[in-house]
C-alpha cells in the first residue's frame, strides 16, 4: 500500500529531515465515502500509509476509528494530521506516537503446510509464540496470532522455511496508554 | 418549522433561505425537476450558460466581486464532469460555491446508466466537501450544511449531488440552523499568546515586510482596511501575491508590487532581505518563494492563516496564527498600539532607503516603440482611461495576466478576479459574466490572450442573452506567449504548437456573435478604440494586435532564489537561454 514519499521537486531540495514512524488514530463519522477521502487525502498527496485498520467502535453516534500508521518527515507528519483534520467527517486526529507510546496489536492468521519434522517444529513454534491453532490436518495448520508487529515479523519469518504458504493480517490496532480516552 | 415539499422544491426553498439571488446553470435530463421549480418562481434568478464549465467560472467571478457564494447547478454525467476544470479552480483559489449536480435516480447508481458518472468519487479531491443525497429528509438539511461548508473557514467549492428520484420524492424542509457543526468548525480569533508574541517580533524589526495574499480579501473589505491601518501604523512595506492584489491600494506610498515569479524587483529583494516577514493570507506558494532553500533566509516569519495545513507546509515559520485574517489583524492593531515601545525608526528610515534603490531599478519599465503596441503599454492605456470608473477586471492565464498583474493597479478589493492556483486558460470570460451579473453598472473586463478566450469563447453569447456588456480586452500576439516564453528558456525557442495559427477575425467573430468587434494595430489608434470600447453598451471583442514576441519581466526563473531575478533587458544580452540550471528545468 506504499505510495511514494511526498516530495515534490521543491520540498526534495530541502529535505533533510529524518523520517519517522507515527500512529495516528482518527476519530470520523461512519457515513458513505469516509474511507474514500482519507484514503485519497493520503495518495493525492503522496504520504505513506504503512497500515490501516477501520471498523465502527460507537455503534449509536455511527462513529468509526481509523487507525493509520505512516511514515515522514516531522513536517509531514504534522501536514498529514492538518490534512486530516480538515476534512469535514473528521471529529478528531490524535497522534498517538507524539501523546505517548502507544499500545499496538495486530492479529494474523498464518497458513503453514508441511510434513515431518517441519510441522512438529512449526507447531513447537507456534507455542513458544502463543499462537492459537485454529485450523489444522494432516498436512498443515493455520494459526492465529496476537501481538506487536516484530512479534509477528518475527513468527511468520521463522515459518518461512516451515512450508508457511499463505498470511492474512488485520494492520495495526492502536490504543494510548492510561484512563483518559483519545 | 418543518414543512412537507417535493425535493425539487426544497432545492429552491433553500437557496431563497440563504438569500441568493442568482445561479448559474445549464439543464438536463437528471434535473428537470428543480428547472420546473425554477420556472414557477421568480425569487432566484437562473442565468443559463453555454458549458457548464462557464456556470462555474462565472459564479466564481459572481463570488469573488460579491464575497456571496456562487451557486451552480449542472446535470448528472457531463453536466458534473464538464464543472470538474471549475470547482478545482475554486478549490485552488478558496472561493466558495455550492454546485449542486443532478444524478440518476438511486435504484440506477452503479449501473452505468446513461449520463451517470461517479460524481462524489470524481469531485472528491476538488471540492471541500461532497453529498450524495439519498433520502429526500436529509436534502434540506445537507443543502444548508453545504452553504456552511462552503464559507466556514477557508472557503472552498461543495458538491450536493441530487438523484432524481430524491428530487420527485416528497418529505419535510428545515430552515438554516444556528446549531453548531458537530465537527467541522474552524478557528476564527488567534491566539492571543501568538499575536503577542508576533507584535512583540514585529517591533523589533529593522527590516520587516508584509506579505499579504488572497485570504486579506477572502476575509471580507473590513480586512483590506485593518491592513491599511496596520501598514499605517507600522510604516512596513506591503507587498501581496496575485491572489491579494487591491487589499492594499497600489497608490499607497508602502507598496512595493506584486512579488513572486513575475513580481516586482523590489518586492523580491525585500522578501529576500527582511529581517521579519509577516505573511497574511498568503501560504508561501512555488510561485511565491522561488527555490525554497534560498527563500528569504535571514527573517523570522509569522504566518497568518485560517488553515492549520497551510502553516510549515512549504515554508517553517516561527510563529504561527491560526484564525480569521480580520480578527487576527484587528487583535495584532489593539496590541500593537497599546504597548509602550516604539518602532525601531532609525533602522526602517535604512530600510526604506534600501528599498528606493531597488525601486530605481524600475523592474517593470519596457521599451516604448511607435509602430507596434506593446502589451505593457496596452494595459497602461488600458488602466489610465478606465482607473476613475466603477471598474472590474478579470483575466484569463499567461502573459497578458501577469502583465495585467503588473501594469493595472488596484486600488480596492474584490476587483481582480483572476485564477491564481490553478492556472485555468478560459477563467476570464466566464469570470467576466458572473462579475457583470452581481454589478450590472460596473465596466467589466477581462483582459485576455487569444489563446485563452478560445476555450470558453461560447459564453459570448451568455452575456448577450442576458445584456451583459462585459469587455473582452484581447493582447493578441499570435502566441501562446507564457508557454512560448518558457520555450524560450528551456527548450532553445523550439515553438511547438504554440503559435496561434487560423486564428478567428476576432471582429468579424464578435458580430456573428451579436456583440461588437474593436481592432487596434497601432499605438496611435489605441486611446480612441479603448474609449469606443467603454462607450459601447453591448459586449465588446476588442482585438488589440501587440507585438508578437515580447516577453513577460522580470522574471524568477524556476529553481532560482528571489535575488535571482531576471530584469527586461536580459533579452538583449542573450542570456535568457543560460538563466535555468539543469535543476530548474524539471519544475514547472
Amino acid at each position: 500500500m506504499n505510495t511514494s514519499p511526498a516530495q515534490s521537486h521543491y520540498q526534495s531540495q530541502t529535505v533533510s529531515e529524518q523520517v519517522e514512524t507515527h500512529t495516528l488514530s482518527v476519530l470520523v463519522d461512519n457515513e458513505p465515502g469516509v474511507l474514500a477521502r482519507v484514503i485519497g487525502l493520503f495518495s493525492g498527496r503522496g504520504y505513506n500509509i504503512d497500515s490501516l485498520t477501520v471498523s465502527e467502535t460507537e455503534h449509536t453516534a455511527h462513529l468509526s476509528r481509523i487507525t493509520v500508521v505512516t511514515a515522514g518527515t516531522p513536517m509531514i507528519i504534522d501536514q498529514i494530521k492538518h490534512q486530516l483534520e480538515r476534512l469535514v467527517p473528521v471529529h478528531s486526529v490524535v497522534d498517538l506516537t507524539v501523546v505517548g507510546t502507544p499500545m499496538e496489536r495486530e492479529l494474523a492468521l498464518i497458513k503453514v503446510a508441511s510434513k515431518g519434522e517441519a510441522r512438529v517444529e512449526a507447531l513447537r513454534l507456534a507455542e513458544a509464540f502463543r499462537a492459537q491453532v485454529i485450523d489444522a490436518s494432516t498436512e498443515h495448520f493455520v494459526f492465529e496470532l496476537t501481538g506487536r508487529l516484530n512479534k509477528i515479523e518475527q513468527f511468520i519469518m521463522l515459518m518461512q522455511p516451515l512450508g508457511l504458504v499463505e498470511t492474512a493480517r488485520t494492520g495495526i490496532a492502536a490504543i494510548g496508554r492510561g484512563k483518559e480516552p483519545m | 418549522m418543518a414543512r412537507k415539499m417535493t425535493g425539487a422544491r426544497m432545492v429552491l426553498k433553500a437557496l431563497e433561505d440563504q438569500g441568493v439571488a442568482h445561479m448559474f446553470g445549464y439543464p438536463g435530463g437528471a434535473v428537470l425537476p428543480i428547472y420546473d421549480e425554477i420556472y414557477q418562481q421568480d425569487k432566484v434568478q437562473h442565468i443559463l450558460v453555454r458549458h457548464e464549465q462557464g456556470a462555474v467560472h462565472a459564479a466564481e467571478g459572481y463570488a469573488r466581486s460579491t464575497g456571496k457564494p456562487g451557486v451552480v447547478l449542472v446535470t448528472s454525467g457531463p453536466g458534473a464532469t464538464n464543472a470538474v476544470t471549475g470547482l478545482t479552480d475554486a478549490l485552488m483559489d478558496s472561493i466558495p460555491l455550492v454546485c449542486i449536480t443532478g444524478q440518476v435516480p438511486t435504484h440506477l447508481i452503479g449501473n452505468d446508466a446513461f449520463q451517470e458518472c461517479d460524481t462524489v468519487g470524481i469531485t472528491r479531491p476538488c471540492t471541500k466537501h461532497n453529498y450524495l443525497v439519498k433520502d429526500v429528509n436529509d436534502l434540506s438539511r445537507v443543502l444548508h450544511e453545504a452553504f456552511y461548508v462552503a464559507l466556514a473557514g477557508r472557503p472552498g467549492p461543495v458538491v450536493v449531488d441530487i438523484p432524481k428520484d430524491i428530487q420527485f420524492a416528497t418529505g419535510e424542509y428545515t430552515g438554516p440552523s444556528k446549531v453548531r457543526h458537530k465537527t467541522y468548525n474552524p478557528p476564527v480569533s488567534g491566539s492571543q499568546d501568538a499575536i503577542r508574541a508576533a507584535v512583540e517580533l514585529m517591533g523589533g524589526a529593522k527590516k520587516p515586510i508584509l506579505y499579504t495574499g488572497g485570504g486579506v480579501i477572502n476575509s471580507g473589505p473590513a480586512a483590506s482596511q485593518l491592513l491599511r491601518e496596520l501598514a499605517h501604523i507600522t510604516g512596513f512595506p506591503v507587498t501581496s501575491t496575485l491572489m491579494g492584489l487591491g487589499a492594499y491600494p497600489a497608490s499607497g506610498k508602502q507598496w512595493l508590487g506584486m512579488l513572486g515569479m513575475h513580481g516586482t524587483y523590489e518586492a523580491n529583494w525585500a522578501m529576500h532581505d527582511c529581517d521579519v516577514m509577516v505573511c497574511i493570507g498568503a501560504r508561501f506558494d512555488d510561485r511565491i518563494t522561488g527555490r525554497i532553500d534560498a527563500f528569504s533566509p535571514g527573517s523570522k516569519k509569522i504566518h497568518i492563516d485560517i488553515d492549520p495545513s497551510s502553516i510549515n507546509k512549504n515554508v517553517h515559520v516561527d510563529i504561527p496564527i491560526i484564525g480569521d485574517v480580520g480578527h487576527v489583524l484587528e487583535e495584532i492593531i489593539r496590541v500593537w498600539k497599546a504597548r509602550s515601545a516604539e518602532a525601531d525608526k532609525a533602522a526602517q528610515k535604512a530600510w526604506w532607503k534600501q528599498i528606493d534603490k531597488w525601486r530605481a531599478k524600475k523592474s517593470l519599465n519596457y521599451k516604448k516603440r511607435d509602430d507596434v503596441i506593446m502589451p505593457q503599454y496596452a494595459i497602461e492605456r488600458l488602466y489610465e482611461l478606465t482607473k476613475d470608473k466603477n471598474t472590474y477586471i478579470t483575466t484569463e492565464v499567461g502573459q497578458h495576466q501577469m502583465w495585467a498583474a503588473q501594469h493595472y493597479h488596484f486600488e480596492d478589493p474584490n476587483r481582480w478576479m483572476t485564477s491564481g492556483g490553478l492556472g485555468t486558460m478560459g477563467y476570464g470570460l466566464p469570470a467576466a459574466v458572473g462579475v457583470q451579473m452581481a454589478h450590472r453598472d460596473a465596466l467589466v473586463i477581462d483582459i485576455a490572450g487569444e489563446a485563452s478566450v478560445q476555450m470558453t469563447m461560447q459564453e459570448m453569447s451568455t452575456a448577450v442573452q442576458y445584456d451583459l456588456p462585459i469587455k473582452i480586452f484581447i493582447l493578441n500576439n499570435e502566441y501562446m506567449g507564457m508557454v512560448r516564453q518558457w520555450q524560450e528558456l528551456l527548450h532553445e525557442g523550439r515553438y511547438a504548437h504554440t503559435y496561434s495559427e487560423a486564428l478567428p477575425d476576432f471582429v468579424k467573430l464578435a458580430e456573428a456573435m451579436q456583440c461588437v468587434g474593436i481592432r487596434a494595430e497601432k499605438p496611435s489608434e489605441l486611446d480612441a478604440a479603448i474609449k469606443e470600447m467603454i462607450k459601447v453598451d453591448k459586449p465588446v471583442l476588442f482585438d488589440c494586435r501587440v507585438e508578437q514576441m515580447a516577453n513577460c519581466f522580470p522574471m524568477i526563473p524556476s529553481g532560482e532564489a528571489h535575488n535571482e531575478m531576471l530584469l527586461g533587458d536580459a533579452e538583449e544580452e542573450g542570456d535568457i537561454k543560460e538563466a535555468i540550471s539543469e535543476k530548474g528545468k524539471v519544475l514547472v
